[in-house]
């Protein structure tokens, strides 16, 4: 698998082409992504490129110029994997002749994810900023995202279930799922039987989405059809194989 | 409004804004294409309602065929809308002119509005 992106979405909208047609497209912003790890087969047993998007910052430490920032939204565990942290620990493995990984040198990342590369070549190193022409000439692309939360919903929602009749006798269960097997053989109900529960806030993915245009300068990508999230949903978009 | 999302509509809308008004008579030019050849087909009637926004924004004209009350929509923003020709100005008093589906004949004529000189605009 090829390095991807990460990214947001903004939301949907119309675009019109030239011979006047208008088609449904998916805002996403996409990068800029920084490289903050290589996992490699010696020391993780895979390999893989780790990615970071958006800052993890108070808004009030947006402002701030980057040597008086307190970083305080994210934790030490998470400012030590961007940076190397001048403390006691890393001190002592120094001592003992442990050689700390490079760091990507770069503020806190809200949302970070590997892709994986096992032996191929992606020509990224810890530090290097990923933007959009990583999709320059990409036809069809795959984005990942997390759907939209319903909580605890009925089988008419979650599985697409009719429910049952308005009248005719039918008493308090409309949108009820109606029988959930046999009778004495088996007695039971068989395992992964659909029925009401938790629906959405899953991880999706929406295969081949045309990509309408790239735009570099902004890191904006504009994909055709839906994205599954809320807008402002963190994504993940690659290649489509 | 995201500004990745106005960027994104930004290239979609037209050069010169058609320059018409709620309960303007206009003819509209619109580009059919026949085979390999395209034409001017025109569509004249009054502007009864414009809806929508940013990219998805139509305007409703409303015109008497044969007896027949026809509406067409149309894309504000769509290039197969070739240009608007504002014929009469009117004097109206809403933004939806819905109430001339219900009338007939002579009921259905509006106020017209002189136009102040700015105004007269043909694009």
């Amino acid at each position: 698998m090829s390095v991807g992106l990460l990214g947001r979405k903004i939301g949907m909208t119309t675009v019109i082409t030239e011979d006047g047609t208008a088609v449904p497209v998916t805002v996403l912003e996409v990068g800029p992504c920084t490289v903050l790890q290589l996992r490699t087969l010696e020391r993780d047993g895979y390999e893989a490129v780790q990615l970071g998007f958006a800052d993890k910052l108070s808004r009030k430490d947006v402002e701030r110029a980057p040597e008086k920032r307190l970083r305080s939204r994210a934790s030490r565990s998470e400012r030590g994997q961007v940076v190397l942290l001048n403390s006691k620990r890393q001190k002592r493995r120094k001592e003992g002749g442990l050689e700390a990984g490079p760091r990507a040198n770069c503020e806190p990342q809200q949302f970070i994810r590997e892709f994986r590369t096992d032996g191929e070549e992606h020509g990224c190193e810890v530090g290097k900023v990923l933007q959009a022409d990583v999709f320059e000439g990409v036809k069809r692309v795959d984005v990942v995202g997390t759907s939209k939360g319903r909580g605890t919903a009925g089988v008419m929602k979650r599985h697409n279930y009719s429910g049952q009749r308005a009248t005719h006798g039918v008493k308090k269960v409309h949108r009820h799922a109606g029988g959930i097997g046999q009778g004495t053989d088996p007695s039971r109900v068989w395992k992964g039987k659909r029925m009401a529960g938790q629906y959405g806030n899953a991880r999706s993915t929406m295969r081949n989405l045309l990509v309408h245009k790239i735009d570099k300068d902004s890191n904006m990508l504009l994909v055709r059809g839906a994205v599954p999230g809320a807008n402002g949903g963190f994504v993940i978009i690659r290649k489509a194989t | 409004m995201h500004p990745l999302l106005r960027k994104a509509e930004e290239p979609c809308f037209r050069e010169n804004p058609l320059k018409f008004n709620i309960g303007d008579t206009v003819d509209v030019h619109t580009r059919i294409l026949e085979g390999d050849k395209e034409r001017i087909q025109i569509f004249s009637g009054v502007v009864i309602a414009r809806r929508g926004s940013g990219t998805r924004e139509m305007f409703t004209v409303r015109r008497i065929v044969a007896g027949e009350g026809v509406e067409r929509t149309f894309p504000l923003h769509s290039p197969k809308v070739a240009e608007i020709a504002v014929k009469r100005h009117a004097r109206v008093r809403r933004a939806k002119l819905y109430f001339l589906r219900d009338r007939v004949g002579k009921a259905t004529r509006l106020t017209e509005r002189r136009a102040k000189g700015d105004e007269v605009v043909t694009n």
